[in-house]
């Protein structure tokens, strides 16, 4: 049963030099087929790309999962007195997640085709790409890149395409929260990272109040080759309504972790059996896996078994796909201390605009590390699991929820640990009070 | 949320250099000619490169040259993490990721290191040289434990390997960045699991191709 989907082969990738074992180069991206037939693409239109994109099934890379074709036909038909905008994210701050880097380092000119194709689709003459501070040497790499495409006239003022188009690189200073699509705009504008109330939404007034769209990095770079071989190539890969292909970033206690580009809707121990060497110390260690970077709630090893890795099926165990960021935890991951390190991070990257995020992340961390001490008493952790519900869906963005899921995830399948380590530590601290005690 | 203030001894005055100030220049080309301000960001950032940290004088001649009131760069100053309000090690500022990801490969033991060799997190060493924080997640997890030392990620890290880069450091050299285990970048150790047919390396995909489900072109009117 495992086998059924089997798993990609080379001839489908989209991402062949994921690795950067080639020339990252235009030279080299062009001998990969990138840059091959853009002009053609371009010449069927506006409306042939989106219904395109859309009838491949791509939902968007970044997180959330909703329909790229979908999101560019939210932008104004006509371009008025506003420019249109589009800005790719590539703020990847997400715990767990690498996938985009690899792309900026490695595959740059993917991204660089992908963004004029979508500003083209909504008739932008300016892309901004957002990178995240940290990611000094993926900025140069994209900034050479970029300048390649400029040289060989493929983008900039009356290019080889027929699309006036710039590209300029964008870098933020260390804030998790910039990947939030509107804070990621207030940023880009020179403010804090805040996220903006919406409506209204970025389509109607984002980038300095222009219709903008905020797309994620490998959502914008499949498109070229989605084009290319057509919608019915991408979308016969995965489940229904799942399709595609996808990198997916494994971390935490495999063998070999790494990037991979695979088909969507993997089972999730072949993904690991296959690229990854499997868990170490083998299957039956594993203990839990966050499977879609650090929002989503954790699943036990019992339901990782037949789990295919794709939004759907996630989604029905109360948990995601999000950035496809598994993180892998075997018998020796101390789930508690690991779910309060992510409280901390949470804690720590919370704008401060809402005040259920702002106090109730630093609320939560500090409960989860008496948690981890066992110093609390049980009752407390039907608390902490209500302050999550009020913490959740009670702010502008999504950081609030994010901070709450973890825990949720924790104690939903993992509260006897939780229990029995405030049995412990109880228990010990009895036995010295009882001392004390009898000795007045 | 994390509070940050800027450093209790400032500096009397702040010039930018020659070249960080063309860069400034390039950097606010990329935005609409009454959006100077985008480009704060990244001039704070070359600030910082020119000084080793971000200074009150410094924010001051920012405002100035983006037309911002002081307060709207001070803001961004302390909200971003990746600004350094006070001076840091000379020879290597040494941020180790923390986050779940990498601590289940090991990140407390990089820690353990950092603390051994340079001293107390987030305080400059005795000698000057060297100043360690722990960061949060730095999108490099398949490549755990890591750390950002200066502007490079060195990754798939053991203690040895950073306690023999932070004396490197302190003899002056550069050690390489990337990973440490003898990998490339991030492929599963031991050799990719994929990618690995000739034929996408043979040019075969830059022949021209037909674009499926092309228009089918209108009569010429």
């Amino acid at each position: 049963m495992a086998k059924t989907l089997g798993i990609l082969e080379d001839k489908d990738r989209i991402f062949t030099n994921l690795y950067g074992f080639q020339d990252w180069g235009l030279e080299g991206a062009k001998q990969r087929g990138c840059w091959n037939a853009t002009k053609d693409i371009l010449s069927y239109g506006r409306e042939w790309i989106i219904t395109n994109v859309k009838n491949s099934g791509l939902r968007g890379r970044g997180g959330a999962g909703f329909s790229t074709g979908l999101k560019w036909s939210f932008m104004p038909k006509e371009v008025k007195d506003r420019p249109h905008y589009l800005v790719v994210n590539a703020d990847e701050s997400e715990p767990g997640t690498c996938k985009d880097r690899e792309i900026m380092r490695h595959d740059p000119h993917l991204l660089i085709e992908g963004c004029l194709i979508a500003s083209f689709a909504m008739q932008a003459h300016a892309c901004y790409i957002y990178l995240r501070g940290e990611y000094v040497f993926e900025r140069e790499r994209l900034e050479a890149a970029v300048k390649q495409a400029y040289e060989a006239k493929l983008i900039g003022k009356n290019n080889v395409h027929g699309w006036d188009f710039d590209v300029y690189v964008h870098h933020g200073a260390g804030a998790y929260i910039c990947g939030e699509e509107t804070a990621l705009l207030e940023s880009l504008e020179g403010k804090k990272g805040q996220p903006r109330l919406k409506p209204p939404f970025p389509a109607g007034a984002g980038l300095y109040g222009c219709p903008t769209t905020v797309n994620n990095v490998e959502s914008i770079a499949v498109v070229g080759t989605i084009l290319r071989r057509g919608a019915e190539w991408f979308a016969s890969f995965g489940a229904p309504n799942n399709t595609g292909t996808k990198l997916f970033c494994i971390s935490g206690h495999v063998e070999r972790p790494c990037n991979v580009e695979e088909a969507m809707s993997i089972p999730f121990r072949q993904l690991i059996e296959d690229h990854c060497g499997g868990i170490r110390g083998g299957w039956g260690n594993l203990k839990a896996v966050i499977p879609g970077g650090s929002s989503v709630p954790m699943i036990p090893a019992e339901q990782c078994e037949n789990l295919p890795m794709d939004f759907d099926s996630l989604r029905a165990l109360r948990s995601g796909l999000g950035t496809a960021a598994v993180i892998v935890m075997d018998k020796s991951t101390d789930l508690i201390r690991a779910i309060a390190r992510l409280s901390y991070f949470y804690k720590h990257e919370s704008c401060g605009q809402c005040t259920p995020c702002r106090e109730g992340t630093g609320w939560m961390w500090r409960v989860m590390e008496r948690m981890v001490k066992g110093d609390a008493d049980p009752s407390e952790i039907d608390m902490l699991l209500e302050v999550t519900t009020q913490v959740e869906g009670h702010t502008i963005c999504a950081l609030g929820d994010a901070a709450a899921w973890p825990i949720q995830g924790l104690i939903r399948h993992f509260r006897h640990e939780i229990e029995d380590r405030i049995t412990l530590y109880r228990s010990r601290k009895s036995n010295v009070a009882g001392h004390s005690i009898a000795a007045e | 949320m994390s509070v940050r203030r800027l450093a209790k001894e400032q500096p009397e005055s702040f010039a930018f250099k020659p070249e960080t100030l063309e860069k400034a220049n390039w950097w606010i080309a990329k935005y609409p000619d009454n959006r100077r301000q985008s480009a704060v960001i990244p001039i704070l950032w070359l600030v910082q490169k020119q000084e080793g940290w971000v200074s009150e004088p410094a924010i001051s001649a920012i405002a100035k040259m983006l037309g911002m009131a002081q307060i709207r760069v001070y803001e961004v100053a302390t909200f971003y993490t990746m600004f350094m309000l006070e001076p840091v090690g000379s020879a290597a500022l040494i941020q180790v990721c923390g986050t779940t990801p990498c601590m289940l490969r090991g990140s407390d033991k990089l820690m353990e290191v950092c603390k051994s060799k340079i001293g107390a997190k987030d305080k400059l060493s005795a000698d000057g040289k060297f100043t360690w924080q722990e960061v949060e997640c730095l999108g490099a997890c398949t490549n755990a434990p890591m750390a950002q030392i200066n502007d490079y990620f060195y990754e798939d890290l053991t203690p040895e390997n950073l306690a023999q880069i932070i004396d490197d450091f302190a003899a002056g050299k550069s050690p390489k960045a990337g990973p440490y285990n003898g990998r490339h970048t991030s492929e599963p150790i031991g050799g990719a699991t994929s990618l690995l047919d000739p034929k996408l390396y043979d040019g075969s995909a830059s022949k021209p191709v037909k674009i499926p489900n092309a228009p089918v072109p209108e009569a010429n009117a």
